[in-house]
């Protein structure tokens, strides 16, 4: 029997979307391993999520705790190396913290936690995490968050438009975010944060299945980092 | 030497503040008219140890930098006091 590539998912204590992710990639054929906070290594995983939650209980900010975790170590040297790394929610958050992605997540504009499915549109293919979709697809997503305001120096928001790296966008902006950014990705295009949920949206039964080209473009990405 | 620190965080200029803005809205219905530049920050106090005044302001401004502010969207200021000797 032939396995699919190995995606590791990250598990700090107060992740709370591990699960998710693990049956999502599953369903897509995926091998999973759980890669403990503790533990400065990510295996031989060929792909790393980190996934939503409250790493750490988001003492000081969220993330900020997380990011000196020893396996955050081992995932940024992973990254460094081109490995495909994709962090969700609390996950884009851990990422911004540990200096892999530009930029921070602020408390939404209006100050309310939004848990509701918005639209995105596919802004660029060349990621990670939309390889596998075409530009201007819009995608039913479903969003659980209450610091997902994304906000950035103008001199970075100019370097992530001026280089394609903003990968998706809010078609109705619900947090406030600058330029209505709902994912970004790092300048080697392997490491893409974003608030949105494309675990929760990887089956017709949850609701909508716009997720799986997301997460079939980050097991394409994996397979070819594992050739 | 021993110090008493107080680190105030604080939302740099020009970075939206949601909780700012609610309070100020919120002022005028308790009757608190004529508020305005409401910011909301966190105060970090702790002791550290250090040969000197400038030693200990040394290695808070590097935990500030490094860890108990996110620079993209906050800075701070740090408050030092003697603290009196140990028994």
């Amino acid at each position: 029997m032939t396995r699919g590539p190995k995606v590791g998912v990250v598990l700090f204590p107060g992740s709370n979307c591990e699960q998710d992710a693990i049956e999502a990639v599953r369903l897509l054929g995926g091998d999973t391993e759980v890669l403990w906070h503790g533990d400065a290594t990510v295996g031989g995983v060929d792909a790393v999520i980190v996934p939503g939650g409250f790493a750490h209980g988001d003492y000081l900010r969220p993330g900020a705790i997380a990011r000196f975790s020893p396996v955050m170590g081992a995932v940024g040297d992973f990254a460094r190396d081109g490995g495909p790394v994709v962090g969700i929610c609390n996950g884009f958050q851990v990422l911004t913290e540990a200096g892999l992605l530009p930029g921070a997540l602020q408390k939404n504009r209006g100050l309310k936690f939004l848990c509701t499915t918005v639209e995105l549109r596919v802004e660029s293919t060349h990621s990670a995490l939309t390889s596998a979709t075409s530009v201007g697809d819009v995608l039913r997503v479903p969003i659980n968050h209450f610091e997902g305001n994304y906000t950035c120096a103008p001199a970075t928001l100019a370097e992530l438009q001026h280089e394609d790296r903003v990968v998706l966008r809010y078609l109705d902006n619900p947090n406030g975010s600058v330029d209505d950014i709902a994912a970004i990705c790092n300048g080697g295009r392997n490491v893409v944060g974003l608030m949105p949920h494309p675990e929760r949206a990887s089956h017709e039964l949850l609701g909508s299945a716009d997720g799986v080209p997301l997460l079939r473009s980050l097991l394409d990405a994996a397979s070819q980092k594992a050739a | 030497m021993r110090f008493e620190v107080r680190v105030e965080v604080r939302l740099r200029e020009g970075v939206a503040d949601p909780q700012g803005q609610t309070i100020e809205r919120s002022l005028p219905h308790l009757g608190f008219a004529g508020v305005s530049g409401v910011r909301v920050g966190k105060s970090i106090r702790f002791v550290v140890e250090a040969a000197d005044e400038a030693a200990a302001r040394a290695e808070v401004e590097d935990m500030c930098a490094r860890f108990l502010t996110n620079p993209v969207i906050e800075d701070s200021e740090v408050t030092l006091t003697e603290a009196a000797p140990v028994g």
